[in-house]
């Protein structure tokens, strides 16, 4: 070990706490960089790992009715390895403690043996008997939300008739990673399941018997997916196909990409902000800690160490720090992702982990963390190296404080002394100052814009449930019906107001964008379901055009004026143009709004319509649901109460539940800010302050000259914080908002206030370690210090 | 002042080890200039214990970093034997510094975080032939305490560690700025006697910076310094021990 090492160990070892404190900022933004890399990373692998294990196909054809033989010609299509014919239908579970019944879709598996593309991963039970019609197996999540285990029964109606089914096993399916009800925009266990039954017992139930209503085919990964869908489509066309569409536009899969894409993209912009407010505190600390060395330097080099070694030695130096507390963060990251990934594979279902980090995320972090450190201190021994040893050697000539502007002088006369000497001193060295008022406000900035985004998050749910939609019932039919029942609703005693709305499934097309989502039909000046505009005003529909959310406009490229190209993907099929007319603020889905006279026209089945949302006195509602359940067209009953708790526990639990890890990242490093801002102060100042208890000054004047820096520094940075606090927030509100939802970019005061508050107190608690340092200081030896 | 430089170089038949024209220093510009060094010509022989002595603010020091090669002259040449040290670029003049000089600091410079073998090694690092470290701090009778560190050290104790770093690269010339000012007088004396054994078991040239002008007594030549300029240059006949200069 050379004795520079040597020198470079002990001076690292003396100021311990400080470098500790600046590598733990360091650690807390790499943490947040590796750990969401590797959750991204992770879940991607888990669910390419999972598809492929149980063989989940790439193109799905519903068809109404298609007689078995099909599927040999759907199997021998060129790229086609694998194709498999099954029966699907709906059903409506009642169960004896819910007033609600329950949709659920059955799914037919093969007699005997495993289905040849979308096998489940049975996690309890057995399966079933081919030779007992009414055994099935049960979603494991739907089972768990109602305690049903294997030998319990439950009651279903399938095509009009009512059974009692027994479950032998529970399972889970890559299929349903994400169980949304039809027409719903968020997965809730309890309120949809899926049923596997036999072949057999299910072509019995729906009149299927020998024939099948939805293929399943794989295709090889370099296939054409559009050229197999168009020829899917065509042999499925005289059997009444529904159109084919592949595995991205599969409900369960769009919204886990979804969410593993909003994840990503948060990870691609949030952590990269933390790090580069941690990589700027890096690069100042550095900075001014090599600045405080500059006469240890002139020495050095006095011996006759060129600029390089001495160079390398303080590069090793600040190295050290960057890589120790990108290594730190680097750990923290991995043990951080490896106690979330649990969490996530609760709430995707997925049946076993791949845990995959994300090397790039630890060069990147590395990387960052050096260049920042070494920026700052090779910057600063650039300015060194330019000075001779001799001119390095003697302290730095005392800053000129003469040249105070006419202004400051008249105000200086009117303050005491340690007062003046705070002023002086922010006033003759700005820069220096600039970079801590910079800092503080930068974590300022981080602390408002994670406040700003839990707030952001709230008023997605609460626009959504509060503003757009104002009923508390979404009542289903099982098909379009005529709009008659609207009345007959109405007449079921406690329900207040009922409004009707036609619901399509359809694929939006402009140029090469398309979409595939549908379309809300509703009434020309609704009261319960709205359409916003981005003042949360109702928006009236027009009379012919289309109006689109804004993130389906923005998906689909369009703005207002153009005409849009609408394939109807029910009843007749037929294709569409119409102008869009609008634009709608939707916080939630990528919904798409038209008159709900002008959609049923189009489509051909004027007056039939697919929903009816009601509200109603809560007194009644278990009467109510009663008289619901009780009629055969109803498909569904949905409270809003229910939706709005569903969706607020999958943000809490999905890719916004980071936003919490993310706060308390932001609070930890705007603290080091402060703490590593008043720390250098202190340490610059030493000298100076033990002078000034040696002339007499009290403690508390000493205190007040150190501190009274850091308070005006910090009560500075506070408004510059709330301007970059908002920037910030606009950038992390678009790498949180997805296709499923979106966090508007909202100014609330309070969150400034809070982030205010928040940098004050961790002002005030390292002010507060600082003047215990300033008490304790020993005066003598405080004045012998050279460095 | 010139004529007396000079006489130096007639008379002197030793080769010189510093050589100075017209020397000049100038800090800061316009109102705010110091003019450190008006002039300076001098002649400096191989192996003499060469005092500086002069009031402070008289240009010594400054001279002293620019022979050392630790600044650079405004104006002016030095040559170091044969070598003009005014044209050598920066890290040329490392290389001087690194392969000839050796300084010791009135502030002692120790590094606060190293020991006293420590602190001599970070210069037999680098050096050519360096002595052992231990036996540059023997030299300078510390060889017992090696391990301490400066803060264990007393003044004394510290300014000898300077020293031994100093001279453990073997130095062509050794500079001191003033090496006792921050010493009592007996552990100055000490100090002294060190600087002169180095110069007689060494062959070093040593120069000392002072404005203690009871130091002159124990040197060969004595360059009385003023206002930037030399102001008179002294040969002594007899020099004197450390141990009887009066304090």
């Amino acid at each position: 070990m050379t004795p520079l090492d040597r020198k470079l160990a002990r001076d690292l070892w003396r100021i311990k706490g400080q470098a500790i404190a600046i590598a733990m900022v360091i650690a807390t933004g790499v943490t947040l960089l590796v750990m969401m890399a590797g959750v991204v990373n992770s879940l991607q692998e888990t669910r390419r790992v999972y598809y492929e294990r149980n063989r989940l196909g790439d193109v799905f054809a519903p068809v109404k009715r298609a007689p078995s033989h099909v599927i040999r010609k759907l199997a021998a299509l060129p790229g086609v390895s694998a194709a498999e014919g099954r029966i699907t239908g709906s059903a409506l579970i009642s169960l004896p403690s819910l007033d609600l019944p329950l949709r659920a879709i059955a799914i037919s598996l093969p007699d005997t043996g495993a289905p040849r593309l979308n096998a489940i991963h049975l996690t309890d039970g057995r399966r079933m008997d081919p030779k007992d019609a009414d055994e099935i197996i049960l979603l494991n999540s739907f089972a768990r939300a109602h305690d049903l285990k294997p030998g319990d029964t439950l009651s279903a109606t399938m095509n009009g008739a009512r059974r009692t089914l027994t479950i032998v096993g529970l399972a889970q399916s890559p299929e349903y990673l994400y169980s949304v009800a039809p027409g719903e925009m968020i997965s809730d266990d309890s309120r949809f399941g899926v049923i596997w039954m036999s072949r057999t017992a299910l072509a019995a139930a729906f009149d299927m018997q020998g024939a099948f209503n939805e293929a399943i085919l794989s295709i090889g990964r370099s296939n054409n997916l559009q050229a197999t869908l168009d020829r899917v489509d065509r042999i499925l066309s005289p059997y009444g196909g529904l159109g084919a569409y592949g595995l991205k536009d599969l409900t369960s899969n769009r919204f886990v990409t979804e969410e593993i894409e909003g994840m990503r993209s948060s990870a691609r912009v949030v952590p990269p902000l933390f790090l580069a407010v941690a990589a700027f505190l890096l690069n100042i600390v550095i900075s001014r800690m090599v600045e405080a060395e500059r006469e240890q330097i002139g020495l050095i080099k006095s011996f006759g160490y060129t600029n390089g070694e001495v160079g390398l030695h303080y590069f090793k130096f600040v190295l050290i720090i960057a890589i120790g507390g990108a290594l730190l963060g680097c750990l923290g990251g991995i043990a951080m992702g490896r106690a979330m990934m649990p969490l996530y594979l609760t709430y995707y279902k997925f049946p076993m982990l791949v845990f995959r980090l994300d090397p790039a995320s630890f060069a990147t972090a590395i990387l960052t963390s050096i260049a920042a450190a070494s920026a700052g201190g090779l910057l600063v021994l650039r300015k060194v190296f330019a000075l001779t040893p001799a001119v390095a050697m003697r302290p730095p000539a005392p800053p000129d404080y003469s040249t105070t502007g006419r202004f400051a002088r008249r105000l200086i006369t009117l303050l005491d002394q340690p007062s003046r000497m705070v002023l002086r001193r922010i006033t003759r060295q700005p820069g220096r100052m600039l970079g801590s008022l910079t800092g503080i406000a930068c974590g300022m900035a981080l602390s408002v814009s994670m406040i700003s985004m839990l707030a952001g998050f709230d008023h997605t749910i609460d626009l959504t449930y509060t503003v757009m939609d104002r009923s508390d019932v979404t009542v289903t039919f099982t098909h379009p019906i005529g709009e008659t029942v609207v009345h007959e609703l109405e007449s079921i005693p406690g329900v207040i107001d009922t409004e009707p709305e036609r619901s399509v499934a359809v694929v939006f097309r402009n140029g090469v964008e398309s979409y595939r989502g549908a379309i809300t039909g509703l009434v020309p000046q609704p009261r319960l379901k709205r359409a916003l505009d981005e003042k949360s005003a109702p928006i009236t529909l027009s009379r012919q055009g289309i109006t689109l959310s804004r993130s389906l406009a923005s998906m689909l490229a369009i703005e207002p004026g153009t005409i849009l190209n609408i394939d109807v993907l029910e009843g007749e099929r037929p294709s569409l143009r119409i102008p869009v007319s609008g634009v709608a603020e939707s916080l939630l889905g990528s919904p798409a709004y038209m008159q709900i006279a002008s959609l049923t026209r189009l489509l051909g089945e004027p007056g039939r319509i697919s929903s009816v949302y009601l509200r109603i006195d809560k007194n009644r509602a278990g009467a109510i649901f009663k008289a619901l359940k009780s009629r055969p067209y109803v498909a569904g009953v949905s409270m809003k109460s229910d939706a709005r708790a569903a969706f607020q526990k999958m943000m809490d639990t999905g890719a916004g539940s980071m936003r919490y890890v993310m706060l308390i990242i932001a609070a930890i490093i705007t603290f080091g800010i402060v703490y590593n801002a008043a720390r250098i102060a202190f340490a610059e100042r030493q000298r100076d302050l033990a002078s000034l208890r040696v002339m007499g000054f009290t403690r508390s004047e000493v205190s007040f000259v150190l501190l009274g820096e850091l308070a005006v520094i910090t009560l500075a940075a506070l408004p510059i914080g709330s301007i970059l606090g908002y920037y910030f927030t606009m950038v992390i509100a678009r790498g949180f908002s997805t296709d499923l939802y979106q966090i508007p970019i909202l100014f609330i005061p309070e969150s400034y206030g809070r982030a205010a508050l928040a940098v004050l107190a961790a002002a005030i608690f390292s002010g507060w370690i600082v003047r215990r340092d300033i008490d304790r200081a020993d005066l003598v030896s405080a004045l012998k210090i050279r460095e | 002042m010139d004529r007396e430089a000079h006489q130096m170089t007639n008379e002197a038949d030793k080769p010189f080890a510093f050589r100075t024209r017209g020397l000049t220093k100038v800090y800061g510009e316009g109102n705010a200039a110091v003019h450190a060094l008006r002039g300076v010509d001098l002649e400096i022989p191989s192996g003499e214990i060469v005092v500086l002595l002069g009031p402070s603010g008289s240009g010594k020091s400054t001279l002293l970093n620019i022979i050392g090669g630790l600044d650079r002259a405004t104006d002016g040449d030095v040559h170091f034997q044969d070598l003009c040290l005014s044209d050598l670029p920066d890290d040329k003049l490392t290389l001087y510094r690194r392969n000839h000089v050796g300084f010791v600091f009135q502030f002692y410079n120790l590094m606060p975080s190293l020991t006293a073998r420590e602190n001599v090694e970070l210069v037999t690092e680098i050096a050519d032939h360096p002595l052992a470290p231990e036996d540059a701090l023997a030299l300078v009778g510390l060889a017992e305490r090696a391990d301490h560190f400066p803060a264990q050290l007393s003044g004394g104790e510290q300014q000898r560690v300077a020293i031994a770093r100093a001279i453990a690269k073997q130095p062509t010339v050794l500079f001191c700025d003033e090496p006792t000012g921050a010493l009592d007088s007996k552990t100055g004396k000490v100090v002294l006697k060190v600087l002169r054994d180095i110069n007689e078991q060494l062959g070093a040239t040593v120069l000392i910076v002072t404005h203690a002008a009871s130091t002159a007594a124990m040197a060969d030549r004595v360059i009385h310094f003023a206002d930037g300029r030399i102001r008179e240059v002294v040969e002594n006949e007899t020099k004197r021990d450390p141990d009887e200069i009066e304090w």
